[in-house]
């Protein structure tokens, strides 16, 4: 299995043996993480350039140290401090970028298929770093691989998703991804966060927390973003907290070895508590550690190579 | 790529392994602080049967690490498409060891160059050395082994194939002719 794509923009064109592919090279990654020197040389000279137009810590910095221990240059641009103030568009600035030498380019956007239409317009390699309510495909191979190196496997086991549905680019990547590798996807949330017809990709939409949680070998909690409020999706965080919130008693219906994970950051209290956010089964500081491993995969294999025509 | 000849057979590829594991040994002056590293793919089987013979011969076992060079090969950027990169699993502390570096054949030297970089950055041995089972010759860099298996001379056009038991089901090396394009005589 060779990886051919110039691109990764999504969870949802890739096939089982590509993502598979991710996660070994990531496999190896991971170790040069545990060592006391971090850097490998493999991609000296290469320039990966992260163009954020939305906030984000994590996924920003771990693109950063994941270029960085690559032996890259890595740099950042923030819209709200670069030409993106002065009105410049999007397609202007990732010319710009290329134009400058950047290998790859990390994009988060607020608009669907934004990381797309940048693909179309350079020859380097794009990385959707989050695109609307679309994708967050990155996020969803690091949840795979963490996942992966717990269970030994994808096939066969049962992933709940609980919470806001509709917004998150998050729960999309990770129904495709973990789909394509044999796991059955279940999703809950209250009903004006269910988007309609999510059933088409192949997850299963539960009425109750319960029934999602319900042998489970995967919790997965999304943050709920506190604005929705005010858009009256749900009438208040507390009533939220009381339905879908993930508890100790919630979580002993889900299988005795079920990983609790959240994709952060994560509001304590609301849609986790905190006694299930620090306790043995939850594994969200590991999806840290492992998004950088996965990173540092996909920089590799799509920053590599001589010819990378699209 | 069509068969040439056979250079070692089972038999041949078992006594030079056992007299390089003597070799070791005289050279350190026994197994203290010694330590054995695979390169992938078929360094890796080698230094396993270094060991087991080590072993038999001190009684005292040497630990085995794993080498995944991939990531530091110097034609990276130039390949069409991206090597495979697997696991590098040293699971003792590099510094201040004595390091035996066993490779199947070593040919321009780069392959050994990336090796030793690769030790580096695990930490400061105390002295890498290099085994081999075959020097094919043509070194692109200044690089030599200290225990060699068979030294063959080899034209370009040749490929030194060695088979070990544990991946490609027999033990012996062949020497394959590539295939020439169209030829215009």
């Amino acid at each position: 299995m060779k990886w051919k794509r110039k691109d990764l923009l999504g969870l949802q064109d890739l096939s089982a043996e590509e993502i598979a592919l991710v996660l070994d090279t990531a496999a190896s990654m991971k170790e040069i993480l545990s060592r006391p020197i971090k850097k490998v040389p493999a991609l000296r000279g290469r320039v990966v350039a992260n163009v954020f137009y939305e906030p984000s810590t994590r996924t920003r910095v771990s693109f950063e140290l994941a270029a960085k221990y690559l032996s890259a240059e890595s740099v950042s641009i923030t819209a709200s401090a670069s030409s993106v103030v002065k009105g410049e568009s999007l397609k202007d600035t990732a010319l710009t970028l290329a134009a400058m030498g950047a290998d790859v380019v990390v994009l988060r956007h607020p608009l669907a298929g934004a990381p797309h239409l940048v693909a179309r317009t350079v020859r380097c390699a794009v990385i959707n770093a989050g695109d609307g309510f679309h994708e967050h495909p990155t996020q969803a191979l690091l949840d795979l691989f963490t996942v992966r190196e717990k269970k030994g496997t994808l096939a066969g086991l049962t992933v709940a998703i609980i919470g806001d549905i509709l917004h998150s680019r998050v729960a999309r990547s990770n129904i495709w991804g973990f789909t394509k590798m044999g796991a059955r996807v279940r999703l809950c949330g209250p009903a004006t966060m269910m988007p309609p017809g999510i059933e088409v990709t192949g997850a299963r939409v539960c009425a109750t927390v319960e029934e999602a949680l319900e042998g489970a070998d995967v919790v997965m909690a999304l943050r709920i973003q506190k604005e929705r409020q005010q858009e009256g999706l749900f009438p208040s965080l507390r009533e939220y907290t009381g339905l879908f919130g993930l508890t100790r008693e919630r979580l002993a219906l889900a299988r005795p070895d079920a990983l609790v994970m959240h994709p952060g950051p994560m509001n304590r209290g609301v849609e986790i508590s905190a006694a299930v956010a620090d306790g043995p089964r939850a594994v969200i500081t590991e999806q840290v550690t492992n998004g950088v491993a996965v990173r540092m995969a996909l920089l590799y294999l799509l920053a590599g190579g001589g010819a990378v025509d699209g | 790529m069509k068969y040439k000849a056979q250079i070692m057979d089972q038999e041949g590829i078992r006594r030079a392994l056992t007299r390089i594991a003597h070799e070791i040994i005289e050279r350190n002056k026994g197994t203290e602080g010694l330590a054995l590293v695979g390169i992938r793919r078929r360094g890796v089987p080698l230094a396993e049967r270094l060991a087991a013979k080590i072993r038999e011969i001190e009684g005292r076992e040497v630990p085995v690490g794993v080498l995944d060079i991939t990531l530091y090969r110097d034609d990276l950027s130039t390949l069409g498409h991206q090597p495979l990169v697997q696991r590098t699993e040293v699971p003792f502390p590099v510094t201040d060891r004595k390091i035996v570096l066993v490779d199947d054949v070593i040919y321009t030297g780069r392959t050994t160059r990336a090796a030793m970089d690769a030790i580096m950055d695990l930490g400061r041995p105390r002295l890498i050395q290099l085994a081999v089972l075959v020097d094919r010759g043509h070194r692109e860099l200044p690089i030599r082994a200290d225990y060699v298996g068979k030294n063959v001379p080899t034209s370009r056009r040749e490929v030194v194939a060695v088979r070990l038991v544990e991946i490609d089901g027999e033990d012996r090396v062949i020497i394959l002719e590539k295939d020439e394009g169209p030829s215009f005589k």
